[in-house]
């Protein structure tokens, strides 16, 4: 038992070092002295101060946070009252319908990415109109939408169905028990369903790629463009920076539910205790 | 009034009627307009030539790129393959530690995910390069002098980066955390006393593996070979960046038929009419193997 214990433990950091190493190579290049990505010259923050003062880098990044929030809140939006929609329906229409709203979780990317770009470029011909923010934010909340119904749904089959009868037979009105009872029920569903949206987005290229056309570029489709020449150690500078901010978010969420969890034990422990 | 009343039939269900699937309705029209038309486009671009007119000539041409298929397929699969043997031990392991210790590693497999994923595979650039940070590491270490005083050789470097093996390892690298937490959430998700009953009717700990808790994990197994060897089959930047354009991909061609220089909408439509296909026939394989279960997607 022991051996093998020896054995899970290593095989699991040997993975996490592996998951790492590229990640650590980056961040220590973001504060290398000059250009090179694998010689070290000495240690420096200019690529961080530089990173500040770089249009091209902080647009594409207010374009990624742009379209990503957006997209989030909206699909999320979207997406909430679909599954309700779908909740209430029979079987013989919720199936296929999911079915469809789930081609783009199952798709490859590039396939979703060129399927969208055929319909924006052919309806952009008939209504004269240029692929841009708007075609970048469409596609975004296409691919989101599935991810926040797949989030809410099971939580709508957690529902306690009397809770909705109750609140109308206490005198709520059919909205006022959807606000009041329904919504903060499967309000954990929707939460992760926004996050999830969010993560897909900020992370997407391939489907930015397609749908952005020319003009407006997320900072995704950016460090493309810079693969085919050299990255700039700026790039590596924005990764770190929002890895740090990820990484700390998560620390906290982390803590936070460990407490919350702890509380939890020591309150059962105590009702126990009483019976 | 009656349109507030809610049937008590047996689905769970809290709402019934018209008005209760009105939420839906905006979402269908956007399924229609932004996921239904444009797979109906990509299908009337592959059956037609540039002037509109019916043709298969472009399914014609494709045999042209039969080299490309093979390669696409077999690296996935290579990729897939690696991904589950090193995947599924991880994910078993990790549901054997404590409560907390799980929590943060699966959160530390998650994490890289918030780096962008052109980054990360970027990175290996600077590991794998003949002058990059691993040939470094072995010249430091005396590795290639070793060799050559052994051999009489004049070894400067390994060659990894622009091969096929790097192509895979950037596979690897990217979707193996796919592998392994549809694997891991359906391991913890076992109940202990089906464990505990095989032990107590004789079982030894390696038939309690093979007959109990694989069986049982195998729904993790079949989302996690899809949601690896899917997104391996269609990359064109892994390709791009660690295969140096020596190995063109399936996503490569496609790309290059809609934004690069071999403009050609209705032969790139035509290949990704079969990747859907490809991707359909892989779906369709593994629900076989599921037992119809509902895919788990897991991020």
């Amino acid at each position: 038992m022991k051996k093998s214990n020896f054995f899970g433990r290593f095989l699991v950091a040997l993975t996490l070092i592996f998951l790492y190493l590229p990640i650590i190579v980056l961040i220590v290049f973001s504060f290398n002295d000059s250009k090179s990505r694998t010689v070290w010259s000495g240690f420096t923050f200019d690529w961080y101060i530089k990173l500040f003062s770089d249009r091209a880098v902080l647009n594409s990044l207010y374009v990624t946070l742009a379209v990503s929030v957006l997209a989030a809140v909206l699909a999320t939006i979207i997406g909430t009252f679909a599954a309700i929609g779908f909740f209430n329906m029979r079987r013989k229409w919720r199936a296929p319908l999911l079915t469809i709203s789930n081609i783009p979780v199952i798709n490859a990317d590039i396939i979703t990415g060129v399927s969208l770009s055929l319909l924006f470029v052919s309806a952009g011909a008939l209504f004269k109109f240029d692929l841009g923010f708007g075609t970048l934010l469409i596609a975004h909340i296409t691919f989101n939408i599935p991810y926040v119904i797949l989030s809410v749904m099971p939580k709508l089959y957690q529902l306690d169905k009397n809770l909705f009868e109750a609140a109308q037979d206490l005198g709520c009105t059919w909205m006022q028990a959807f606000i009041k009872v329904i919504i903060p029920e499967i309000r954990p569903g929707i939460i992760n369903g926004l996050i999830i949206a969010f993560t897909m987005s900020v992370d997407d290229f391939v489907i930015s790629y397609f749908t952005a056309g020319s003009k407006v570029q997320t900072l995704s489709m950016f460090i493309y463009a810079m693969t085919r020449k050299r990255i700039s150690p700026e790039i590596n500078a924005i990764s770190t920076l929002l890895f740090v901010i990820v990484l700390v978010l998560l620390i906290i969420n982390n803590i936070r539910e460990a407490r919350q969890e702890k509380a939890l034990l020591k309150k059962s422990a105590v009702l126990e205790g009483d019976v | 009034m009656n349109g507030h009343k809610t049937t008590s039939n047996g689905n769970g269900h809290f709402l019934r009627g018209i008005y209760h699937r009105m939420p839906a309705y905006p979402y269908v029209i956007w399924m229609a307009l932004f996921v239904v038309i444009p797979i109906i486009l990509v299908v009337v671009y592959a059956f037609t030539a540039s002037d509109g007119k019916f043709t298969l000539n472009n399914f014609a041409h494709i045999s042209d790129y039969a080299i490309v298929f093979g390669r696409s397929l077999l690296l996935a699969l290579i990729a897939t393959i690696i991904c589950l043997i090193l995947g599924y031990p991880v994910a078993y392991v990790l549901s054997k530690f404590g409560q907390s210790t799980q929590r943060i590693i699966i959160m530390l497999i998650m994490l890289p995910m918030w780096i962008n994923f052109l980054l990360r595979t970027y990175s290996w650039m600077s590991l794998l390069e003949n002058t990059g940070l691993i040939n470094r590491f072995l010249a430091a270490i005396g590795l290639f002098n070793l060799i050559n005083n052994i051999f009489g050789t004049d070894i400067r470097h390994l060659q990894m980066i622009n091969t096929q093996g790097a192509v895979i390892l950037g596979m690897v690298y990217n979707y193996l955390p796919f592998m392994i937490l549809p694997i891991y959430s359906v391991i913890v998700k076992i109940d202990k006393s089906v464990i505990e009953a095989a032990q107590d009717l004789g079982a030894n700990s390696s038939k309690v593996f093979t007959k109990v808790i694989f069986p049982l994990s195998l729904s993790g197994v079949i989302s996690g070979i899809t949601m690896v060897f899917v997104p391996s089959v269609s990359t064109f930047i892994i390709s791009k960046l660690l295969g140096g354009g020596t190995q063109i991909l399936l996503g490569d061609l496609i790309e290059m038929q809609f934004l690069g220089s071999a403009y050609n909408p209705h032969l790139g439509a035509a290949i990704s009419l079969i990747m859907m296909i490809i991707v359909v026939i892989c779906m369709s394989v593994m629900n076989k193997f599921g037992e119809g279960e509902e895919q788990t997607v897991i991020l």
